[in-house]
């Protein structure tokens, strides 16, 4: 043994040592590379206009993650001239800073859907939610048409919104308080929900699914698809931004 | 006597929390998940009470010791059974979720069988339950043998291998009703995570504490893969699952990350869990199993060092690679792809360990074929640790992220690395844990190995076409400036492709098939009689020149 | 100049020496005088239980 002080026989000996030594060396790589992205303020630069979901909205991204959408859509456009001009401005990382989980995805099977929405009317969601291959022959998607016969079972919101809150989204007292009517408020214009508008933006208010007065999964979902990277308003951001 | 008692309460106290969930369960998901750990916990139960020794108890003897003079390989066998098992349903579930994309009719409209529910499920169910058994099995089994030791902690193992079947259960049922935290690979919900925990630290204990009673002085190179890949695989599911639930009686719960930080660290945890669970845990069966066929000692004992250190301190920085051109910071993903690169060094190290493993006796490959299995899993895994590098590099990157090209270099290292390999392991493990001369068939081997291999050719080279074809038709400009290709017409051609992607995925399952039946019927005692695999003919008596043709006269 | 700038750019230098010196001298050490032995003793371990294994 030529080494008195380090050998590798003491580590083939050791369980101990052996353990410990392999989770130092393979802690090291995760802890330079993800911690900086918290405490490094470059990482997400402040966007105009992103808030976070509406009651509603939040419930039509839990169908969405509930059918495995993200098992073949993207929502992350890369900046390529043929994926802008496809899917429109490439994705910026402001623009999913409240999404817990991020739903970028890996694969393609079908189109990116980080800006879909108001791509489509709320008829042609429905139709293609319902037959996808009746308004795109050549598309292998499943039928989803059951989201247009179940009501919408979200559970309580206060209770969702409360716990994204908790893991950093800033929903407000009143806002978490509101969310059970905000999510009947959006979804029915005649139904009211004071402040709804002011705490969230640029919500789209109507009846999505076709079937007033009822308020469905396909409602939740489509108005979900409907905001999909509309936050942000590309022509007013265009002289801030730099070249990547 | 206390012993039982305690036992019994606990899985009492257990039955009880999952009639009080599910009488409080906020959403359909958890109630039937909690009636599935109800029943879990009572069958425990029974099972605990039935096998108790009454007698003993009320004579007030001590529990008899097991028997030190042998090997503790219960869990194995029931190890080597569940990973067969489980292998023909991840198997059957990608089969059928690939002819989905070929005859989108086969979802058949309704929720449950759709594509959206069932890839989760055909993931997990080869990872976790089918690698995932094949791994807990053969760790057990090698590190007893490698430290001339029983199990520790027997009662401990045996819950690792149930609780581990649950968290299977819980997981599948989870995605076919819907219940996913919609990360890849890291599905289950925050209380199925929360129960892989538990099983997991039980896990460390039991092969931590096996090593701990070794009676060798060294502790052998498969033991160093087998502990990193736990440890390490604790370390990324810990931290990638952490989530807020949305209430402790309903299934719901949000990732505690957002965005940019959770795209990465999910990357971190995607990368790692083929990093350490597919690579990393089978490299150590690799360093088992190889040498043991081959029947000589591993090639270099100084190379697998260096890569063992080398390969877990890489690995761990190529998750980024997942991410290139997206939202993530520039420097992130830069680094991620030279860490990528590199890997590709001790990846080849193990590869070309394992294969010169067999300097010598090359001739094994014709005559043996479960060697030829394992060559076959070396060479995969020597292409595919090629291949992940080049995709990692930007410039591929840019054209193949997105696109089944993907599918096809995950497929060529799961079907023919993990697969293979698993496959040659379970040749290995079945006549000598059940006590048989040896395999029911050699020769069913054999054409387990065609149809796999075949099976693997087919998917692999049918999604290469896949992928750089979807990748240059999305891009492609006409000389009018404008796109070529609509995204349908990209979607119709990939058809023809799609299918023969099938007939392969058909093949590779019928060569598992061909093995559930060999196995079966080693495990009943039988052996097939056969013409033994062997040699070319040679007949020395033909092995002369021809004699001198009779001499022509001349003209 | 940032923080980042400043790791950034020991990464590219000192870090990077660093590295290749740590991996060259744990090499180096597997080539460590009575290593050869009790490498291929290691190797040999797996066979030494014949009877049972």
């Amino acid at each position: 043994m030529a080494s008195k002080f380090f050998s590798h026989a003491k580590i083939e000996r050791n369980v101990t040592l052996l353990g410990a030594l392999s989770l130092v060396v393979v802690a090291i790589g995760g802890i330079v590379e993800i911690a900086p992205l918290f405490w490094i303020d470059s990482t997400i630069e402040k966007v105009e206009g992103v808030r976070p979901y509406t009651p509603l909205e939040q419930a039509g991204r839990n169908i969405y993650m509930r059918e495995g959408c993200y098992n073949c859509h993207s929502q992350m456009i890369r900046p390529f001239r043929d994926e802008v001009e496809r899917y429109g401005h490439y994705s910026l990382a402001a623009e999913s800073m409240y999404d817990h989980p991020f739903q970028w995805g890996s694969k393609r099977t079908g189109p990116d859907l980080a800006r879909v929405g108001g791509r489509y009317s709320d008829e042609w969601h429905v139709q293609h939610l319902k037959d996808p291959q009746s308004v795109v022959p050549e598309s292998i998607m499943p039928s989803y048409a059951f989201l247009a016969e179940r009501e919408l079972k979200a559970g309580d919101m206060r209770q969702h919104l409360r716990a994204l809150y908790r893991v950093g989204v800033p929903y407000t007292d009143k806002a978490i308080e509101a969310a059970n009517d905000d999510l009947r408020a959006q979804a029915d214009p005649d139904f009211d929900s004071e402040g709804f508008k002011d705490r969230y933006p640029k919500a789209q208010v109507r009846d999505f699914d076709g079937k007033p007065g009822q308020l469905t999964e396909m409602d939740a979902l489509v108005a979900y698809l409907q905001m999909l990277g509309t936050l942000v308003d590309f022509e007013a951001a265009a002289p801030q931004e730099q070249a990547r | 006597m206390d012993n039982l008692v305690m036992k019994s309460g606990g899985w009492m106290l257990v039955v009880l929390l999952a009639i009080a969930g599910f009488a409080l369960s906020h959403d359909p998901g958890f109630s039937v998940h909690m009636v599935i750990v109800g029943l879990a916990a009572m069958i425990a139960l029974w099972a605990g009470l039935k096998r108790a020794d009454y007698a003993a108890l009320a004579g007030g003897i001590l529990p008899k010791p097991a028997d030190e003079g042998v090997y503790d390989d219960d869990p194995i066998r029931w190890g080597v059974i569940a990973t067969v098992f489980w292998g023909l349903a991840g198997f059957l579930a990608g089969l059928y979720i690939a002819l989905q994309l070929a005859f989108p009719a086969l979802n058949l409209g309704i929720e449950y069988t759709s594509f959206g529910r069932l890839r989760p499920l055909h993931t997990s169910a080869v990872i976790f339950a089918f690698g995932g058994n094949a791994l807990i099995a053969t760790s057990f089994y090698v590190v007893q043998r490698t430290c001339r030791a029983r199990l520790a902690f027997p009662t401990m193992a045996r819950f690792v291998f149930w609780g581990y079947q649950l968290f299977i259960v819980l997981a599948a049922t989870g995605y076919v009703m819907g219940v996913t935290e919609a990360k890849e690979y890291a599905e289950p919900e925050w209380y199925v995570d929360l129960w892989l925990t538990l099983v997991w630290v039980c896990y460390l204990l039991v092969f931590g504490g096996t090593l701990l009673r070794r009676r060798e002085p060294h502790i052998y190179v498969a033991n160093w893969f087998y502990l990193s890949f736990i440890i390490t695989i604790a370390m990324l599911h810990i931290v990638n699952n952490l989530a807020i639930p949305v209430s402790i009686v309903g299934s719901k719960s949000y990732s505690a990350f957002a965005g940019v930080q959770d795209a990465l660290t999910q990357w971190w945890y995607g990368h790692n869990a083929v990093g350490f669970f597919l690579t990393a845990g089978f490299l150590a069966m690799m360093y088992y199993f190889v040498p043991k066929q081959a029947e000589r000692p591993v090639y270099s004992y100084r190379l697998s060092i260096i890569h063992f250190w080398s390969l877990i301190f890489l690995y761990i920085w190529a998750g980024p690679h997942h991410l290139h051109y997206t939202a993530l910071p520039d420097w992130a993903q830069t680094l991620g792809m030279v860490f990528s690169i590199m890997l590709w060094m001790p990846s080849w190290g193990g590869m070309i360990n394992g294969l010169m493993t067999l300097n010598g006796a090359w001739d094994k490959i014709r005559t043996d074929p479960i060697i030829r299995m394992m060559v076959m899993a070396l060479a995969f895994y020597g292409m595919s640790t090629f291949e992940g590098p080049l995709m990692s590099i930007k410039a591929v990157n840019s054209l193949s992220h997105y696109t089944d090209w993907t599918i096809g270099h995950v497929h060529s290292g799961a079907l023919g690395w993990n697969g293979m390999i698993t496959f040659a392991a379970l040749y290995y493990l079945a006549p000598r844990l059940w006590g048989r001369s040896r395999l029911y068939s050699l020769r069913m081997v054999n054409w387990h190995f065609w149809l796999a291999t075949v099976g693997i050719v087919l998917y692999a080279a049918s999604m290469w076409v896949a992928g750089i074809m979807q990748g240059l038709m999305w891009r492609e400009y006409g000389a009018d400036g404008y796109l070529v290709y609509a995204f349908s017409e990209v979607v119709s051609a990939m058809f023809p492709m799609y299918v023969i992607r099938a007939a392969g995925g058909l093949l590779y399952l019928a060569g598992a098939l061909v093995m559930a039946f060999n196995i079966w019927m080693t495990i009943a005692g039988r052996q097939r009689a056969e013409k033994p695999m062997r040699d070319a003919t040679y007949d020395p008596a033909k092995d002369r020149p021809l004699p001198a043709p009779a001499a022509v006269p001349a003209e | 100049m940032s923080l980042y700038d400043t790791l950034r750019h020991f990464a590219d230098s000192w870090g990077l020496v660093f590295m290749s010196v740590l991996f060259v001298t744990f090499v180096g050490w597997t080539f460590r005088k009575g290593a050869s032995a009790r490498h291929r003793d290691a190797a040999h371990m797996i066979f030494e239980d014949r009877h049972n294994g």
